[in-house]
């Protein structure tokens, strides 16, 4: 029951290499999709989505539908690339999820307030992290029909 | 803490009466005991989030946790509903779903550049809706931390009744 055409692709900025790690592993335990890229900053995160630095090859950086977006980073922080990418009328469209150890209502708060379409808190468990992003996977996939629009 | 699992209230702004009926059932169905609000159009839906005219009674419209929003309504529509929404500081911060019979690329892009947390085409059949309701309140309500949109209104809100879809609203 895959409401979107074509698969949906994953693009997530976080710093950690572990973590980066867990997800990917939570993303084929779940099988939600295999089309997960990762950057580790903020600042590599803005020059995927724009094709600019180290990712200037479009055939590398191929446009995400949804981002997953760590708070907590060096160089540009996930608060900073949320409200870069929400003030960007080429990115707005693509809905960021924030994905960070931060259960501060603070944080909450401020990242619905800047645009975040979801605010997750990473599960302690690798069991956890795979059923949060089942949970994930069957919303965005399975349940919401996200933009189709190729970056021009 | 308080020990008590606070109740989260689902507010759906939708015109037609069958619809409205069908979301409620949809709601039934799906085994969940949310607070399960409705309004007619867009206009209803801003009144009833500034708490004006027909909601100025203390107590009597809750913060929602999460808006559906239908797009095709009489007098505001679901877009204007959701840029209102969107560019107010005290309301921002509430998720918006579009749930709406519509399936254009433009009305799902402009959905999303308008800050819509997802865009739902509603389901041909009832039992569709009823997944689509099971998916919806696993993922805000069991996956997803929501703010804590009080904080605005700090006057503790006994909810109340859910009124049937088909009272005049």
């Amino acid at each position: 029951m895959d409401k979107n055409l074509k698969p949906v692709i994953f693009l997530m900025a976080d710093d950690d290499p572990d973590d980066r790690l867990l997800i990917k592993e939570a993303f084929q335990e779940s099988l939600v999709s295999n089309s997960i890229y990762f950057v580790e900053d903020g600042v590599d995160l803005l020059d995927y989505l724009r094709w600019e630095g180290k990712f200037s090859n479009p055939a590398d950086a191929p446009v995400p539908d949804l981002i997953l977006l760590d708070l907590n980073m060096p160089r540009k922080d996930g608060r900073e690339a949320l409200a870069e990418i929400k003030s960007d009328p080429l990115l707005r469209y693509i809905p960021v999820v924030v994905l960070t150890t931060s259960k501060a209502e603070e944080d909450i708060m401020r990242s619905y307030d800047i645009g975040a379409a979801s605010y997750i808190t990473k599960p302690v468990t690798f069991d956890g992290l795979v059923e949060a992003i089942r949970g994930l996977g069957q919303y965005w996939v399975q349940i919401v029909r996200l933009p189709v629009k190729e970056k021009a | 803490m308080i020990n008590q699992i606070p109740s989260i209230t689902i507010l759906t702004a939708e015109d037609d009466p069958d619809d409205r009926v069908l979301v409620q059932d949809a709601f039934l169905e799906s085994g969940q005991d949310n607070t399960l609000l409705f309004v007619k159009d867009g206009n209803d839906l801003l009144q009833y989030l500034h708490r004006q005219g027909d909601y100025a009674t203390p107590g009597q419209a809750p913060r929602p946790d999460l808006i559906l929003l239908d797009l095709n309504m009489p007098h505001k529509d679901g877009r204007q509903s959701l840029a209102e929404i969107k560019a107010d500081p005290n309301l921002r911060s509430i998720p918006v779903v579009v749930l709406t019979a519509s399936s254009s690329d433009e009305d799902i892009l402009s959905t999303y550049n308008h800050g819509g947390a997802g865009f739902i085409i509603k389901p041909e059949t009832f039992q569709g809706l009823v997944e689509v309701v099971k998916g919806l309140n696993q993922y805000w309500f069991e996956v997803v931390e929501l703010a804590n949109g009080e904080r605005f209104n700090s006057v503790r809100i006994i909810h109340p009744r859910s009124p049937h879809p088909n009272e005049t609203l």
